[in-house]
């Protein structure tokens, strides 16, 4: 016979949105219901983020090993190059995924969430019907958070299938291919492509527009695109991939076709919501483009239903998501909340780091603001120096309005700079003018040094420059 | 040639704040006293303002949509005469701006000179306390921590409507506390003081509560109780309980009402044998009861108890004094056996000073009556066409409507007041 559970608050997806959800309904006493197909954790545990930092930090051991087995100049020499055995790189990621996964299972124990195991499809906006491996289960909801997420995009004329891999496949392969064509020069496209150079592939990312990273202005992506050029990757700007056939990427670049020769071709062309196969268009709610619709309190138009994270529109992030999360259901337990950051850092693991929060000198410029900028390069600060990664073009950025020296931005790209995306962000949200960021003293030898010379520079007295 | 400077008036209760809806005259307009000047909005009413003097129009304060304070200068006439400030007073307008600070932080970057804009924002504060007086350009996101912008949700707060003391036009805490602290004034008070009490105890219903909740439930859920309520004119009663009060032995005990409405039930009980029962409904058999048991019901720090005061027909004023306080003593102690707290025929239930005007006292399972003395209070009565002032008690009862009629409950009820009211009759034969 099916089961029927009746619940207070019920969550679509156990991704960082929706078990973040269930914690905070936990602690504020709220009856939580989960229902996840797969396992807990979502994209960004299982299939992104930290699968993808595991294989990148295992990518950028071995490049360090091959160099040494080249006579590398800190004096580490290894007497025969370094052997990849990429199943167990794989095995060794899985067991940190197991280990996240975990995590999470046992916080949501604690948080006595009930989690209902499979596919959940809503018949109205607060019934959804789960096929679990004990039966069909029903569960009627009083409100109900959406966390369904997001998928990678296809494209049309080369679906995903065969050789044709999406991010999910790339973080699973158990042998890394000898030749790997991209599309899409986005940070996920080429945050694998890097890591695959360094594990010894050849490596051609393909794009549309006639820029690397769109997202990012040309200052941060210069370092980027000199590293992909030094380590042989192959960009083709301003292509368009037309067809795959017979190991074989064909590419119109302004009109010139190429043919790019691949055993793997990897489609990173972006990540659209998770609207369909789980019954969203019998909810009633509304949608805003491709995304759900919700305001500020994290309300669809459909009354109790709240939506999150890559479902509720950009940026699809994970700490966007839990942000979302605690705004929606705070919002549940009757607290007056509201979804409205000042900043939300966004880092890209590529070769070097990029890490940004709040506005570049243009967009601020367009905003209205009046810019002052200033930049401090990390080839002047002594901890990038003494890790060997001064040179590669990096460097912290601080963007301030002139009237009022109001940090509205805070960037830098360089190795390990993903690290400084907490001072960005928290600057940002204090309201931070540059005497604060200036006045605060920073610790000696650390990379958070160049963003403290950045902030004098645009006060007009750095101390190493 | 003077120079009248209109304030904007009090719009009505609570209003601290009006928006300006539309202007009906231009900076350089003459207009004539009384005319048209502008039309404000309430969150009652809109109100149209007229011209209080004659002269020309040579400043407006506020467009359309712009929020104005009541008190806040709106428009500047150059009238005939004084007017009413000085040529020089520019006064500050009702909506002031923010390039106070915007003004000077460019060319004061240095942390030297921050306190001078610090320092001007308390005054801008106190000027309109309560008032919203954003120091920032129209549009712009308020700026303010995290913790900041939560506290304001929590308390309800748009953060556009308040000012930012702190660099760069910032929201702090003591901005949050300035503008909950006005908003007591004017507008509601501040929700803080109104916070939702949450929580809920468990109290176990055990022991003497339980047995109390239990005896009254048994009361109610089995006995049709009808309540009848009578006033006594106690004068004569309270003249003669005083006069005995004052000539007692010194070994005679204080006396109270209550031994006298004692005195008053054994004796009209008799005629009345129904009242003075105990009814085994389980049975169908009412005991009449030619005894008066009388429980007394007492509260005590765990709860009501009703010990039993036996036999009270024969015991005169004083024994009954002495046996209510020994049935008292043996409540309050809680200490009292099986045989001091049972078997009573019929119960009083007073609350003394607390009395009130009248009750509805719930019977005491299984007899069928109980009689709850209420307030004696001074109080006008008419007599023989005048009006006096009499000592005045309500008499309320009830009874167990299965066994005791209405009627019957009446005229019992008026045999006990006509005897209370003739003091002499409780003691004769």
């Amino acid at each position: 016979m099916a089961e029927t559970i009746t619940t207070r608050l019920l969550i679509l997806g156990g991704g960082p949105g929706g078990y973040a959800a269930a914690i905070r309904a936990g602690q504020l006493g709220i009856d939580t219901v989960l229902v996840e197909a797969d396992r807990l954790g979502g994209t960004c545990l299982i299939r992104g983020c930290i699968p993808s930092k595991a294989l990148i930090h295992v990518a950028s051991k071995f490049e360090g090993m091959v160099e040494a087995a080249q006579g590398a100049k800190d004096g580490i020499s290894l007497s025969s190059p370094p052997v990849l055995d990429m199943a167990r790189t794989v095995a060794w990621k899985e067991s940190v995924v197991d280990k996240l996964n975990g995590g999470v299972v046992a916080l949501l124990k604690r948080a006595k969430t009930r989690v209902v195991a499979g596919w959940g499809t809503f018949s109205d906006a607060k019934t959804c019907h789960v096929e679990t491996d004990d039966g069909p289960v029903t569960i009627k909801a009083e409100t109900v958070i959406l966390a369904a997420g997001s998928v990678a995009t296809a494209l049309p004329h080369i679906p995903f299938g065969g050789d044709v891999i999406s991010s999910t496949e790339a973080l699973a392969l158990e042998k890394a291919p000898r030749r790997l064509a991209v599309i899409g020069a986005g940070y996920i496209g080429l945050e694998l492509g890097s890591a695959f150079r360094k594990f010894g592939c050849e490596v051609t990312v393909v794009e549309a527009l006639d820029r690397i990273l769109p997202q990012y202005d040309e200052a941060l992506t210069k370092p980027v695109k000199a590293w992909l050029q030094k380590s042989g990757v192959g960009v083709h700007l301003s292509a368009k991939a037309t067809a795959w056939t017979n190991g074989e990427l064909s590419v119109d670049k302004n009109g010139e076709r190429l043919g790019i020769p691949a055993d793997k071709l990897l489609v990173t062309v972006g990540r659209r919501a998770r609207i369909e196969g789980w019954g969203l268009e019998n909810m009633g709610v509304e949608m805003a483009g491709a995304f759900v619709k919700v305001n500020g309190r994290m309300q669809t138009s459909m009354s109790g239903v709240y939506a999150i994270g890559d479902l509720a529109g950009e940026p699809m992030l994970e700490h966007k998501a839990i942000a979302q999360a605690h705004v929606a259901v705070e919002v549940i337990a009757g607290q007056n909340r509201t979804f409205d950051p000042a900043a939300i850092a966004a880092v890209c693991f590529t070769e070097p780091e990029i890490v940004s929060a709040g506005l570049s000198p243009d967009e601020a410029a367009a905003a209205g603001h009046d810019p002052l900028s200033a930049v401090f390069p990390l080839q002047a600060n002594g901890r990038a120096l003494s890790m060997g990664t001064g040179d590669g073009g990096g460097f912290a950025r601080v963007v301030a309005r002139k009237a009022d020296h109001r940090v509205v931005g805070l960037q830098a790209v360089g190795a390990h700079v993903s690290e400084l995306s907490g001072e960005f962000a928290m600057s940002i949200e204090m309201g931070a003018r540059l005497e604060d960021l200036a006045g605060t003293i920073h610790v000696h030898p650390t990379l958070s040094e160049a963003v403290h010379e950045a902030a004098l520079r645009a006060l007009g007295h750095p101390v190493h420059i | 040639m003077g120079r009248f400077v209109f304030k904007l008036p009090d719009l009505g209760e609570g209003t601290a704040e009006a928006e300006i809806v539309a202007w009906h005259v231009k900076v350089g307009d003459v207009v004539a006293e009384d005319a048209p000047l502008v039309d404000m909005l309430t969150d009652k009413a809109t109100v149209e303002m007229t011209s209080p003097v004659a002269g020309k129009l040579i400043e407006l304060n506020g467009a359309p949509g712009d929020m104005a304070a009541v008190g806040g200068p709106i428009a500047v006439f150059e009238v005939e005469g004084a007017g009413n400030a000085a040529a020089t007073d520019r006064s500050p307008p009702a909506r002031p701006q923010a390039p106070q600070v915007d003004a000077e932080a460019p060319e004061a970057p240095q942390a030297t000179q921050a306190p001078a804009v610090v320092a001007a924002a308390p005054s801008v504060a106190v000027q309109a306390p309560g008032r919203a007086i954003p120091t920032r350009a129209e549009g712009e996101k308020p700026l303010a921590s995290p913790a900041v912008r939560r506290r304001a949700e929590d308390l309800g707060i748009k953060l556009t409507q308040v000012a930012g003391t702190g660099p760069a036009g910032r929201i702090t805490h003591e901005d949050l506390d300035i503008f909950i602290a006005g908003a007591g004034s004017s507008a509601p008070p501040a929700p803080s003081t109104l916070a939702k009490r949450t929580g809920v105890d468990e109290v176990k219903v055990i022991g003497m509560r339980r047995a109390i909740a239990r005896q009254m439930q048994e009361s109610k859920r089995r006995i049709p109780h009808f309540a009848y309520v009578e006033e006594v004119d106690m004068t004569e009663l309270e003249e003669l309980r005083v006069h005995l009060n004052t000539t007692k032995r010194d070994d005679q005990p204080k006396l109270t009402v209550l031994p006298f409405i004692m005195r008053a039930l054994v004796r009209v009980l008799p005629a009345y044998p129904q009242i003075n029962a105990r009814f085994d409904d389980e049975a169908g058999v009412v005991h009449r009861h030619a005894g008066v048991h009388i429980g007394i019901a007492t509260q005590t720090s765990s709860g009501l108890v009703v010990p039993v005061v036996r036999h009270a027909e024969a015991l005169d004023v004083w024994a009954a004094a002495v046996e209510v306080a020994r049935a008292a003593d043996i409540g309050r102690s809680g200490k009292g056996s099986k045989d001091d707290l049972s078997g009573s025929t019929i119960t009083i239930t007073s609350l003394g000073p607390l009395g009130g005007i009248a009750t509805t006292p719930v019977i005491n399972y299984p007899e069928v009556a109980i009689i709850g003395p209420n307030k004696i209070v001074e109080r006008p009565v008419v007599r023989h066409g005048q009006i006096t002032v009499r000592k005045m008690m309500n008499l309320s009862s009830s009874f167990d409507h299965r066994v005791v009629d209405g009627y019957d409950a009446a005229e019992f009820i008026q045999r006990v007041r006509a005897m209370l009211e003739h003091p002499a009759t409780l003691f004769m034969d």
